[in-house]
């Protein structure tokens, strides 16, 4: 009885807030409309990363574990007993995180001078890198054999300068592998860079030199903190592209150089072992996921990129 | 009376299908090879006189990785290949898988000019190249220059840059041949002992090449002071100018042969082709174009072939006996197919 006497006014009460105002309803309504245009506009993207990326996946998941006998894990567990994988693997990851160092040690001087300087010299600086990108790998890494070579222009030269008495072993080796693929891949990281830079607000380096920071000071501090987003966005751009490069270590690596897409490109066309070659691939992709994750972690994927500062 | 008209129809439909087919047996063959400025050589020499000597139309079609495609025809049943012309291991291979035709040799007389170890029951060999040892001219002089693999592997006495393939194919055969293995006694191969020479000689390796291309510019340029080549390869630098030389002493021979593809509607006519294609007359045209050597013993009787062209083909009676011949069978057996995967671990170990 006080129960039901109770119920009536709270009814009545939470009656207020429940059915929605008419206002209410053609605003959700105006909201799922919107969302349904939204998703009409994605369509088209959304229907491409499904075809050419989603089901090549899947398909590459279940050739990986697919034998004439049916199901069999033999391809992954080969890539964990096998030294010649663990050493594939090992150095893809060590030549990727040197060039991509390096990458930063030469990348940050250009962009900070296309950031800083005005009008045509900017200009030229960005053409210099951008130049060599619009340029096929292919002719980048045999202009780099003519240069490196044992009677290339750098032995010729240092050589004939008395520098040297034998040639050095620039290339046919992990030396070659460096140089090539760090030139390939210095655009990925002066580009993102310079982008960040040049939204660095010339009033902030300003107001800490008035405040009497040495220079030194002002860009350790101010400059370098604020710069450091393009860093890990160009550091991740260029380490990724690394780990599945191919042409570059093929020409220049003197085929001990082998690294974990030469490994893929071997499987399929000495062995034609499809299975084995998915197996490959699908840990690589893996092991780049665990990267961004690990990333994402201290630094959101979103800001890196510059979506969200 | 529903039923007549379809009957009709499909009748009609099997009638007009068959002949098509038959027209079609009569008249088209299509022979596939590995393209380029090889296949372009076969047909001038080779397939379009035996085209025409038949009666036939000639279709082709290149691919250089035609096993695969091979395979998806037979399996499907939609053969719309006749002859290819395949690397003899890629025959041999087909065999086991069943993708090839047993040849009637009676269509095909012409094979009793080959030797016994160049065809089977179901292929026959129609080209040859060497894998050889080629050197510097310019560090080298025709007297010290390295003459046997035994040289090559003699970094003391033959100093110099040198490279060598990046696959097991045939470099565990030179290697053997550096250890001091007769060419006739390399199978069924002694696989320890070719990676265990090959092992010494790993340091001195300058680059280890991955296509014919690579290899040629490597002693071109001078990159490397020696190399193991192919003799095409080596033929192009020389005439390019580049001061380079070979002998075909302790070559390793291989060949390509011809098979039918399983299932083909133009199973006779297809045969016949094969037969022409190594008819010695025909094969003898061939090196007159191409660094290939005709593997019909006979085309080096024609006449056709001039004696200082003949010195420096693979296949010629004279090289012939100082190569020794790759052996497509015991690479496309277990072991060898084992001896391949071990190749990558091999290179890439410090």
């Amino acid at each position: 009885m006080t129960n039901a006497y109770l119920a009536k006014p709270l009814a009545e009460a939470s009656g207020r807030s429940g059915p929605p105002s008419p206002d209410q309803a053609a605003l959700a309504r105006e909201e799922r409309k919107e969302h349904a245009s939204m998703l009409l506009l994605l369509a088209p993207a959304l229907v491409m990363v499904a075809v050419l990326l989603i089901l090549p996946l899947c398909w590459l998941t279940f050739q990986s574990v697919q034998s004439e006998e049916g199901f069999t894990l033999a391809n992954y567990l080969r890539i964990f007993n096998e030294p010649i994988y663990w050493d594939t693997f090992a150095l893809t990851f060590k030549i990727s995180f040197l060039v991509t160092i390096l990458s930063i040690i030469m990348g940050f001087p250009i962009a900070y001078a296309a950031s800083r300087l005005q009008g045509f010299w900017a200009n030229l600086v960005l053409i210099c890198v951008i130049l060599p990108f619009w340029t096929s790998v292919l002719v980048r890494s045999y202009a780099w054999l003519v240069l490196l070579q044992r009677r290339g222009l750098v032995n010729q030269t240092l050589i004939d300068m008395g520098i040297i008495d034998q040639p050095l072993n620039l290339m046919h080796n992990t030396t070659g592998t460096v140089i090539g693929t760090l030139h390939v891949m210095l655009p990925f990281m002066v580009l993102p860079l310079y982008a960040v830079m040049k939204k660095i607000p010339q009033d902030l380096l300003q107001a800490s030199e008035s405040l009497g920071a040495k220079p030194f000071y002002t860009f350790r501090r101010v400059f370098l903190p604020m710069a450091a987003p393009g860093i890990m966005a160009g550091s991740i751009l260029v380490f990724v592209i690394c780990l599945g490069f191919f042409i570059t270590p093929e020409l220049l690596g003197g085929g001990r150089t082998i690294l974990v897409s030469m490994l893929v490109q071997r499987n399929v066309e000495l062995y034609h072992a499809w299975g084995a070659a998915s197996a490959v691939g699908l840990v690589l992709l893996l092991v780049v996921f665990l990267i961004f994750w690990g990333v994402n972690r201290f630094i959101p994927i979103e800001r890196i990129l510059g979506a969200r500062s | 009376m529903k039923k007549f008209p379809g009957n009709a129809i499909s009748g009609i439909t099997l009638a007009m299908l068959s002949t098509i087919a038959s027209h079609a047996s009569a008249e088209d063959i299509t022979f596939v090879s590995q393209g380029g400025a090889y296949q372009e050589a076969q047909t001038k020499a080779i397939l379009e006189p035996a085209a025409k000597k038949l009666g036939l139309t000639l279709k082709q079609d290149s691919s250089p990785k035609a096993y695969p495609i091979i395979k998806t025809q037979v399996e499907s049943g939609k053969v719309t290949w006749d002859v290819v012309d395949l690397p003899t291991g890629d025959c041999i291979r087909g065999v086991q898988e069943g993708l090839f035709e047993k040849l009637d040799m009676a269509l095909i007389p012409n094979a009793a000019q080959l030797p016994a170890e160049l065809k089977d029951d179901y292929s026959v060999g129609y080209i040859s190249y060497s894998t050889v040892l080629a050197y510097r001219t310019d560090a080298f002089d025709e007297d010290s220059a390295p003459k046997t693999w035994a040289d090559f592997w003699d970094t003391k006495k033959y100093p110099g840059q040198r490279s060598l393939r990046n696959l097991p194919r045939p470099t565990l055969e030179i290697a053997l041949l550096a250890d001091g293995v007769a060419a006739d006694k390399l199978y069924p191969m002694d696989v320890e002992r070719a990676f265990r020479k090959l092992e010494e000689i790993k340091p001195n390796i300058a680059t280890w090449w991955t296509s014919g291309g690579q290899s040629a510019q490597l002693i071109s340029d001078g990159e490397v002071d020696m190399i193991q080549a192919w003799n095409g390869r080596i033929s192009a630098v020389q005439q390019a100018g580049a001061p380079v030389a070979f002998d075909y002493n302790q070559g390793i021979l291989e060949t390509n042969s011809l098979c039918v593809l399983k299932g083909t509607p133009h199973k006779e006519a297809a045969m016949k082709f094969v037969n022409e294609a190594i008819d010695a007359k025909l094969q003898a045209a061939l090196p007159m174009i191409i660094d290939y050597g005709p593997l019909n013993p006979e085309a080096f009787k024609t006449g056709v072939i001039p004696d200082e062209r003949a010195a420096k083909l693979p296949s010629s009676p004279q090289n012939l006996a100082r190569q020794a011949l790759l052996s497509a069978k015991w690479w496309a057996s277990e072991e060898g197919v084992k001896a391949e995967e071990r190749w990558l671990s091999f290179v890439q170990k410090k």
